[in-house]
Parts: structure tokens; C-alpha cells; sequence
């Protein structure tokens, strides 16, 4: 539900069966991910162009567009009111980023929204890797009747726009009560398709049929074997997709900003509120922004580099 | 696999004794039974609240109902053709189809620059992908209020420097066509370098061979991009487009936080079909009519797909007969 702004069916290249990749999904390839690695080193070796000026000017440009705005919220969350309508264009930060933040945790329940969204997003990343491991188990290593018609289903739901159900969802909410709770946040999100298909994809490629039966021949039950055999070989792929999901749920807007109420928000819930007054007061709204930030690009500088490794590969695997 | 694990143990277990026979019943059974086990959590859940509210909107959009009182009486089509008649509706669904073109067109291109920069042999090229991705991570409320304060129409940075080149000075928040662009800037922003990635990828996919040929044969830089990149991206490309019209034409957060108001502005000259959706169901209580809205809304997201399919394909087609 939550999951609509997440990279969802986009990190997942809903098959994009591009004919080089074709043979691929036989199950038991279990070298094919390192051979593809290996041929790609041997033709890239061959055929590297060094990169010109032009890329570099041009990706350069590109990086300043991509942290302007970043910077831009800083600098304006750093000035006062006063100092902001009297000059031009602020070049430097100004003294007031503390005070600004005071003000803003001040205004609307900063706190609550921050303990809120890490909650929240928490809660729908473990639940989201949990279930998905399971089933992306069930569906890529263990034989069963309807397993493909399954599947194919999972596939077809990552495209319908279950936002679109906010209606009924809000009746239900609130003949449950829940309207105004972290509850009716956690709850819908707690399953995505896009989860299933993505760690059917990985233990597929990464967990060997024969290590699962060796297992079994051991005397391994399923849930053994799951616990011991698959659930270490799915850890990169689960990792990838509880970061993802994290994301998507912290940055997620629409549905808690129905169903919550302003006393108890989550913090993109929060951020609204604060431009809700009649005067804006951009030093304070942009300060806010800094703040509901933070948390974000902490977790994009520890673990940026599988984000980036996380989208190039779910855009090739599919 | 019943069949596969069940015959080794069945040679392993020399005494067939009672208690084994039980065991390898048990394992059967628990071969037979665990994969569905571990499938139903995402089965059961996703119905309830994926497939049931999805399918109950249906339900809610043939009734009167009204956000406090409840259900009312059976109405039929009416509230579609409500809808259909008010003009709102029509300019959101303007303004959404306008967003979203705005946004999706620059977003794809820019994109695939972006991509192919990434893919020729960069140093420390970690940093530079991770550059790219950076808007990812700020929450789009972010983002919207961030390019608020950038498009402010009296003293925003834009016009200012717009100025000095003799521009505008641009009413971003007044007139149409130009709180369009600011509003699909700030998608662009967020998800352009997110899809340079997922196009670097598929690149890096292709044989460098084709590119060695290309050479050969004298194509310069610009024409292998397009005869050779471009085509052989079409899959990738096509699954942009289609992931982006679901997500861009349902798109909320930053045309409701364009000004404090909410409402897609005095003249609703931005106001989406999702916020309009919202309006009518939270802010006029009538949740009947919403939920048509919503089914109208999927209508156009389906429509809008298949058009984009269609299209991706010839263009990228035409384009590598070339």
C-alpha cells in the first residue's frame, strides 16, 4: 500500500526479458552470475574508453544539481526571517541553524514524528525482508502445484496502483479504530509484491538446488532448512531490499497523511504542517527540511554504494 | 522435490520400523504443506489490504457515502457521471497528463546522458554514481518544499537569475504551464538519477564489441549513442516508462505541498487527479464519489500505459533500423 513511491517495480525490470539475459533463469546457474562478471571485465578490458573532459564537466554539473538544493535548504534554514527578505541571494550560511531547529522541534511534534517514522519505517523493512525471504524461498527453490500461476500473479500485482484503494482502506481504518494510530501506517505495508518477486529473483540465482537437498536428505525439516540453509545465502538480497523499503517508508506521504493525525505524525507528515501557516517562514520550513534529512543521508553515506549496487542489479536481473 | 528427497531417506532407513514409517510420512507431508506455509503471508495479507480495498472501492463508488455518515443508498452509475461533469476533474486530468509528460519526457533523456557519462571509463566512478543518487533519499515533501522556496515568485532564486538573462520574472505559482514545470522539476530532481543506474546497468550489458565495429565503420560518438545504445536500451527503457506513468500519474506530494493551501492552487492550475481524489473524499466527505474517482484514475493509468508501451516500441524500433 505504503509502497507505491518506493522503487517497487522499478528497481525490478518486471522481466525485462532482454534476449541476452534468456538463458539465465534455468535454475541451478549457480556460476552464472560470477562467469557474467568475468566476460564483462574481459570486454571491458578490451574496449575501455577513457573517459573525456566532456563527462567529467558534464557529471560534475550534474552532482552540483544533485546537492544544490541540499545545500540551498541549509543555507536558507541557517539565515532569520528578517535577514532573508532584506538582501538578495544568501552566499553564506547564516548563525540561526539552532535556533531555526529549535524553533521548528518547537512547532510542530518533531520528536514524536522522528520516533514515529524510524517506528514505522523499521517495523514495514523487517516485516516487508521477513515475509518476502519466505515466500521467495517457497517460490524459487520448492516445487509445489499453481507455483508458477502463484507467481505470475505476484508479478501482475506489482503494477496495479494499490493506492488507489485509500477509500476503502480508510472505512476499514476506522471501524477498526486505528484512524490516528502507527498502526494503520504499519499495517498495509507490511507485505509488497515487489519484495516477493526480488528475493525470488536472488535465492534463485544465489542458493544452489543442491545444497536445499542436501539439507533434506539430512533430515533437515523446511523451516531447517530454511533457517540454516537459505536465510544466509538470501542476506545481501534481504539486506538490499530492507534498505529499499526503509526508504520508500520513510519518504512515503500520501496514506499517513490521511490516516494520521497532527499530534502524532510521521515526519514528511510533520514537514507539512510546518507550511501550513499563513506566513511561511521558509528559514523555518527549510530548517525543518535539514533536520527530517539527517537521518536519511546518514544511512545513504554508510550504505550508498549498495543503493547504487541494489539498482544496477535489480534493473539487469529483473 | 517430494519425489527427489523423499527416496534417499527412504534407502538410509534400514529398519522400517513404525516410528520411521511415521517420520517419512511427516516429512512428506511437511514437503507437501511448507511451501504454501511460507507463500500465505504475502497471499493473505495482500488480499486484505491490497486486492480487498481495491476491489471494494467498486463497492463504495455505486453508493452515496459519506466520510462520517456511512454508507447511503444504492446510486448506480451516478457518481461517475457526477465526476464526469464537474470541471475540475477535467483540468486535473490536464494538469496530471501535462505533469506527467513534463516530467517523464526530460526525465528518460536526461537519463540516458547521464547513463552514458557514467559508462565510459570514469576514475573513482563509486563517487559518481552515488552523487547521482543523492536526491533519492530526500522524502519528495522535502523536495517540494525545498524548490518552493527556489520557484518563489517574488524573491525566489530562480527568477532572480532568470533575471540577469533578461527572463521572466515567471508567476511559478499563478499561471499554468509554469507551476507544470516546477512541479515535474521536483519529480525530475528525485528520480532522474535513479533510472541513469538502471539504464548504466543495461548498458554495461552490452558487448563492447558493437561498440569497436561502430567505430570502424566511422560512426562518431552521437550516432553510436542512438544507433547502437539507444536501441539495444529498449526493454530498460520501456520499463521506465511503464513504472514511471503508474507512479507519475498517481502523483501527490508535490503538487499538494506547491503552496500551504493544498488544493492545487487558487484556479486549480496544478491540482492532479490524486489530490482531487483526496479533496473530494476528505475534504467534501463524499467518499461515493471518490472512490469513482479512483476507478477513473485507474482507467487512465491503464489507457496511458498501454499508449506508452505501444509507443516505446516504435519509437525504439524505428530507431534501430536506422
Amino acid at each position: 500500500m505504503t509502497q507505491t513511491s518506493l522503487p517497487r517495480a522499478r528497481a525490478s525490470a518486471a522481466d525485462s526479458t532482454d534476449h541476452r539475459y534468456a538463458g539465465r533463469r534455468a535454475p541451478g546457474h549457480t556460476s552464472g552470475r560470477a562467469r557474467r562478471r568475468a566476460e564483462r571485465a574481459a570486454s571491458r578490458d578490451e574496449g575501455t574508453r577513457r573517459a573525456g573532459p566532456g563527462a567529467y564537466a558534464f557529471l560534475l554539473v550534474v552532482l552540483l544539481a544533485s546537492v544544490f538544493p541540499l545545500w540551498w535548504s541549509f543555507l536558507i534554514g541557517s539565515k532569520d526571517a528578517a535577514a532573508l527578505n532584506a538582501d538578495g541571494i544568501p552566499l553564506l550560511p547564516g548563525g540561526n541553524f539552532l535556533k531555526n531547529a529549535r524553533t521548528v522541534v518547537d512547532t510542530v511534534p518533531f520528536w514524536k514524528a522522528f520516533t514515529n517514522s524510524v517506528i514505522v519505517s523499521s517495523t514495514v523493512a523487517f516485516s516487508v525482508v521477513a515475509l518476502s525471504t519466505l515466500a521467495g524461498f517457497a517460490f524459487a527453490k520448492l516445487r509445489f502445484r499453481g507455483r508458477d500461476g502463484l507467481m505470475v500473479f505476484v508479478v501482475a500485482t506489482m503494477a496495479v496502483p494499490t493506492q488507489l484503494g485509500v477509500v476503502p482502506l480508510f472505512i476499514v481504518m476506522s471501524k477498526l479504530g486505528w484512524v490516528g494510530s502507527v498502526g494503520a501506517v504499519i499495517v498495509p505495508a507490511l507485505v509488497n509484491a515487489f519484495g516477493v518477486f526480488w528475493m525470488t529473483q536472488y535465492l534463485r540465482e544465489s542458493l544452489p538446488d543442491e545444497l536445499v537437498e542436501a539439507a533434506r536428505v539430512d533430515g533437515c525439516s523446511m523451516i531447517r532448512t530454511f533457517w540454516h540453509v537459505a536465510l544466509p545465502a538470501s542476506r545481501p538480497g534481504a539486506a538490499m531490499l530492507g534498505l529499499f523499503t526503509f526508504i520508500a517508508t520513510w519518504t512515503n506521504f500520501f496514506w499517513p497523511f490521511i490516516v494520521l493525525e497532527p499530534g502524532n505524525p510521521t515526519l514528511p507528515v510533520a514537514l507539512q504542517q510546518l507550511q501550513a501557516a499563513h506566513y511561511v517562514d521558509y528559514s523555518l520550513v527549510l530548517a525543518g527540511v535539514v533536520l527530517a534529512a539527517i537521518p536519511l543521508i546518514i544511512v545513504f553515506v554508510l550504505a550508498g554504494r549498495q543503493l547504487v549496487a541494489g539498482i544496477m542489479q535489480g534493473a539487469v536481473k529483473g | 522435490m517430494t519425489a527427489t528427497t523423499a527416496r534417499p531417506t527412504e534407502g538410509r532407513t534400514v529398519p522400517a520400523g513404525e516410528r520411521s514409517a511415521f517420520r517419512k510420512a511427516l516429512s512428506r507431508w511437511d514437503a507437501r504443506v511448507s511451501p504454501y506455509l511460507y507463500v500465505s503471508p504475502f497471499f493473505v495479507l495482500f488480499a486484505i489490504v491490497g486486492l480487498f480495498p481495491l476491489l471494494y472501492t467498486a463497492y463504495v463508488s455505486v453508493h452515496e457515502w459519506n466520510l462520517i455518515g456511512g454508507k447511503g443508498e444504492f446510486v448506480g452509475l451516478e457518481n461517475f457521471t457526477t465526476v464526469l461533469q464537474q470541471e475540475y476533474f477535467w483540468r486535473a486530468l490536464r494538469n496530471t497528463l501535462s505533469i506527467f509528460l513534463l516530467s517523464s519526457v526530460p526525465q528518460v533523456v536526461f537519463a540516458l546522458l547521464i547513463a552514458a557519462a557514467l559508462d565510459t571509463g570514469l576514475r573513482a566512478r563509486t563517487f559518481w554514481r552515488m552523487g547521482v543518487l543523492l536526491p533519492y533519499v530526500i522524502a519528495p515533501v522535502a523536495v517540494a518544499l525545498i524548490f518552493n522556496d527556489l520557484f518563489g515568485d517574488r524573491y525566489g532564486l530562480l527568477n532572480e537569475v532568470l533575471g540577469w538573462v533578461g527572463l521572466g520574472p515567471f508567476r511559478w505559482h499563478v499561471d499554468v504551464l509554469p507551476s507544470h514545470l516546477a512541479i515535474a522539476t521536483m519529480v525530475n530532481f528525485r528520480w532522474t538519477g535513479y533510472n541513469a543506474l538502471i539504464f548504466l546497468a543495461a548498458m554495461q550489458a552490452i558487448p563492447r564489441d558493437y561498440y569497436e565495429a561502430a567505430l570502424i565503420d566511422g560512426a562518431g560518438r552521437v550516432r553510436t549513442f542512438l544507433s547502437i545504445t539507444v536501441p539495444l536500451l529498449r526493454n530498460t527503457i520501456l520499463f521506465v516508462v511503464i513504472t514511471s506513468t503508474i507512479g507519475g500519474l498517481q502523483i501527490f506530494d508535490e503538487p499538494r505541498m506547491f503552496d500551504q493551501y493544498g488544493l492545487g492552487g487558487a484556479d486549480r492550475q496544478w491540482q492532479t487527479l490524486t489530490i482531487y481524489l483526496w479533496n473530494v473524499g476528505w475534504g467534501q466527505h463524499n467518499f461515493g464519489r471518490a472512490a469513482a474517482v479512483a476507478w477513473l484514475l485507474f482507467l487512465v493509468i491503464v489507457l496511458i500505459g498501454l499508449l506508452n508501451f505501444a509507443l516505446t516500441r516504435r519509437i525504439s524500433s524505428t530507431g534501430g533500423k536506422r
